[in-house]
This record gives structure tokens, sequence and C-alpha cells, in this order.
């Protein structure tokens, strides 16, 4: 197996991303190691095939976005939509995330070690996000399908609209959102917890944990409701 | 759009560097502010009845050539005021021993053009059209020295892309704002303002914010008590950074639409929109790296 490294205090992000776009897949280069990211957006966006991809430093906007069958971790904080619009395949950050982790997500797994910001998991379309910390207000807004683990407390109104993805949380949760509730915990809850708490590497009891999910209330337009959810 | 930076060395002897090393933070969000930049430098205070008032002429029909040296003579004659006058192109920093009020309302006369960028016993105030890398040039960004600074770069969305719409907005004396983002109530807040006496120099939505913070202080509140009124009466999307002579504060809006990172370590406490920013401040590897929560007020001392 073939190592790479590029130092993008050298070498531009396009040179990277073009790398792992057509000669990672082309040369069977299987790992590759980005040093002095310094912020830089777009990094390792768009992957498509089964490489590894280790950050050193602090990444910008949307790392390792789009990304399918690929696997990056972060060795560093992430900005702005890390993992948007995943579709399979694995992101890890290992400091802190900001707002829109996981934005959009069709698949794959998004673990952040740390703590995620506001809108974490937005419009979640399926795969999972397990946050090894807390995350902020308006998470898994209008999420439609797939799974989250929340380790830590959860901010304002927690899976707003959601539809049928299901949130997991430990901690305090501040207030949900419209639509959302707690649900009792059943068996295979559990076993889902205990299987993402084991796929991210964290280590909590999963009866620590409450079942968020949609009362389904708003499925159905509601002309009588006048608005008032 | 816009970038915000702001920088604050916690070490007597790295204040001789804070524009050197603030410079790459400023460039660093060109791409997030490309038509405008500016900054608010905060230097040792002046004596108690001493006051310095940075001026711009780029907007007077003489621009760079503008006759400073006839100005103090002016002043002089007029007023009677010994005034040093340090100036540098459209630029210029006016420092006496002065009740800063009359002298400004008699620049405003008898030079209309003439733009007042801030009053103080610490400020110097900076900013113009053109990139960051332009601005930096243009006033030595690079050797400016003091406690610390908030800077700008500006992507106008709000009004138009003149000097004096560019950021810092200033209010009263040592006191400056920068904003990323935008205000939905600014004409409120200046209708609310306007009664009070408060008069407004441009139609910006970010100098609306300025004045009713600096108003509140003013009023006798201080800071936290100033900023948490603005969470109250300020609608809309920011991340405000302000600068008084002896403090920097950051606060973002509820839903934390626009960007933040701050960086900190024994030396400096560093603030940018994005940590593309501070990547090349010194140590950065091993500074604290977060991001600051949403309605949260963050306030340094220098």
């Amino acid at each position: 197996m073939e190592r790479m490294s590029f130092d993008l205090a050298q070498t531009s992000l396009r040179e990277l991303n073009s790398f792992l776009h057509r000669d990672a897949p082309a040369t069977g280069v299987r790992q590759v190691v980005v040093t002095n990211p310094d912020g830089a957006h777009n990094i390792a966006v768009g992957l498509d095939c089964p490489v590894e991809v280790e950050v050193h430093g602090h990444a910008g906007y949307y790392a390792g976005g789009m990304n399918k069958t690929g696997t990056v971790t972060i060795f560093g904080s992430a900005g702005t939509g890390v993992a948007e619009n995943m579709m399979s395949g694995r992101v890890q950050v290992k400091g802190f995330a900001s707002n829109g982790a996981g934005a959009s997500m069709h698949g794959g797994l998004l673990v952040i070690d740390g703590d995620a910001g506001l809108r974490c998991g937005i419009s979640l379309k399926g795969g999972d996000i397990v946050v090894g910390g807390s995350v902020g207000s308006f998470s898994a807004f209008m999420a439609q399908a797939g799974r989250m683990v929340i380790c830590g407390n959860a901010g304002d109104a927690l899976g707003d609209s959601l539809y049928e993805a299901v949130l997991y949380v430990k901690g305090h949760i501040k207030s949900l959102g419209a639509d959302a509730q707690i649900e009792p915990m059943g068996e295979a809850d559990f076993a889902v917890v205990r299987e993402l708490l084991d796929a991210a590497g964290l280590n909590h009891d999963p009866h620590d944990f409450k079942r968020v999910a949609s009362a389904r209330s708003l499925y159905h337009w509601n002309a009588e409701a006048d608005q008032e959810y | 759009m816009c970038g915000i930076v702001g920088l604050l060395v916690k070490k007597p002897a790295l204040r001789p560097r804070l524009g050197e090393l603030m410079v790459p933070m400023l460039i660093g969000m060109t791409e997030r502010g490309p038509d405008s930049a500016g900054l608010a430098v905060f230097t040792e205070p002046l004596q108690e009845n001493a006051r310095k008032i940075s001026l711009y002429s780029g907007m007077s029909e003489e621009g760079a050539d503008f006759n400073w040296l006839g100005l103090g003579h002016e002043l002089k004659a007029h007023l009677g005021i010994d005034a040093t006058i340090t100036s540098q192109g459209n630029h210029a920093i006016l420092t006496a021993a002065i009740a800063p009020e009359p002298v400004k309302r008699w620049i405003k006369e008898r030079y209309p053009k003439l733009h007042i960028l801030s009053t103080g016993r610490s400020i110097d105030l900076y900013k113009d059209i053109g990139t960051p890398t332009e601005v930096a040039a243009r006033y030595a960004f690079s050797g400016l020295a003091g406690s610390h600074l908030v800077g700008h770069t500006r992507m106008a969305t709000e009004s138009a892309v003149t000097p004096d719409r560019a950021h810092p907005f200033t209010a009263g004396e040592d006191f400056c704002l920068v904003h990323n983002g935008s205000l939905s109530n600014p004409y409120g807040v200046r209708r609310m303002l306007e009664p009070h006496g408060i008069r407004f120099e441009t139609d910006n939505d970010t100098e609306a914010a300025c004045r009713f913070l600096e108003w509140r202080l003013r009023e006798g509140d201080d800071l936290e008590t100033a900023l948490q009124k603005g969470f109250e009466e300020l609608d809309g999307f920011y991340t405000f950074l302000m600068g008084t002579a002896d403090k920097l504060a950051l606060i973002r809006d509820p839903f934390a639409c626009k960007p933040a990172v701050v960086a900190e370590t024994d030396d400096y406490v560093a603030i940018a929109s994005e940590f593309r920013s501070l990547a090349h401040l010194p140590d950065i590897k091993h500074a604290t790296v977060f991001e600051p929560a949403p309605e949260e007020m963050y306030v340094w001392n220098a």
C-alpha cells in the first residue's frame, strides 16, 4: 500500500484534490497524508474511491464533503459543513466541528470527537452521525432518515420538523423543535446506540441515552392549525 | 460576506509587532472582503486632557494632496490650538490638548469633505476602499504598534462601496465596531436613537449598531450590559467585534449565521472569521482554538 504526502504550505489544494480524484484510484495509492491544511476550504471533497486521507491540522469549510467510500480523519477542527452531502465512507473530526456538520448526508459515518456547532445533521437523508460532545441549536432540522448519537447536550429546537431520522441524546436537551418528541428506548435502540458508539470508538452506556423521534403530526398539511404548531 | 480580525497582545514586548502580526490576518480575509479594508489600533493612552483625531481626506477634491500643514496653521489661527498633525497621504492623526467636540465642529464646517474617522486618547483609525493588501500598504499597517486592534475586510451588501461606509465604525471616544453580517432593523434603531440627538453619517446598517452600543456605554452601562441590550435591540445576522481603550469584545447572533474563531496563547488572543487568517500566527499549533458560541459575550482585557 503506497502512501503519499501533501504539504499544503507547498502544494496547492487543487493539486491534492485532483490527485485524490484521478490519480489515487488509478495508481492504487490508498493512504494520503495532508499537512499544514491551515484552514483551507474543500480539503478532500468528492472522494470516490476507498482512499484514507489524514489531515493534520485545522480544516476549513466542507472538508470531506460529498465523500463516497473514502475515509477522512481530521486531527484538528473542521469549519462549516464538514462531510456535507456524504454518500458513504467515513469522516472523523478529532477536534470540534463548526456549523452544519453532516448537512444533507445520505450515507456513511461522521464522527466528531468534540462539540459540533449549530445545525448539525440538518436535512440528514441517511447515514449516521456520532458527536462525542454537544451539538448547537437547530440540529437535525428536517432530518429525513439516518441516525444521530449525541453524547453531550443539545441546544434549542433539536429535531425541528423531523421526518424519519432518529436521534439519541445522553445529556440535556435545551428544547425540542416542533414535532420532535422523546420516546422510550427499546432493545433495538440500545443495540443501535451500542453499534454506533463502538463504530466511533466512544465509551458510554447506551442506557443513559434518550430517543428523540418525530411525532409525525406535521406529515400532512392541517389547514385548521393556523400556523400554530 | 466580510471578514473580521482582532488581535490583542498580552505582553508589552509584543506591542511594537502588533501591526506586523496582524497584516497577514487581514490579507487572509481578502476572499471574504475584497472591496474595502480598515482597522482601529489602540495605543498607550494620551494624557487626560489630550485627544487624537484620525482624519481622512480621500473624499475631498485634494485627496491625498490635502494640505495637512495648512489645516494645522488654520487651527492655530482660528482656534488658537497647537496641534501635531502626522499625515500619510489621505490620512492624518491630529493630536492636541483639546476638548474635541468644538474642534470637530470647526473641521466639519470649514472642511465638510474631510471625514473624521475616530476620536479618543487611545484609538487611531484607518479605512479605505481597495483590497486588504492595497489598504495595508497604503497606510503601512505592518508598522503599527499598540496593545490591541480590530480590523475588517468588506464585501458590501447593505450600502455602497465608499471609504466612509468601510469598517470600523466609531462613535464617541475610544470605541469602534466591525461587523460581518447584515442587520434587519437598522432604520428602527436609527429612529429610536435620533430623538436622543444621535446623528448618523452614513446609511450603513453597521453604523446603527455602533451608535446604539456607544449610546448605551455613554448612558452608563458597562460593556456587558450594553452588549446584553444589543442582543435585545439588534435584529439580523452579525458577528460584532468591538474595541475600547482597554478591551476587545465579541458577540454572535443567536443563529451564529456569521463565523468566528478564536486562538489564544500566553502571548496573544487572536480572532478571525476563519482559521485561515490565524494559521500563520506564531506558535499557533499550540494555541487553544475555539469557536465562540452564539449569544455569548466574549471580552478580553488589554
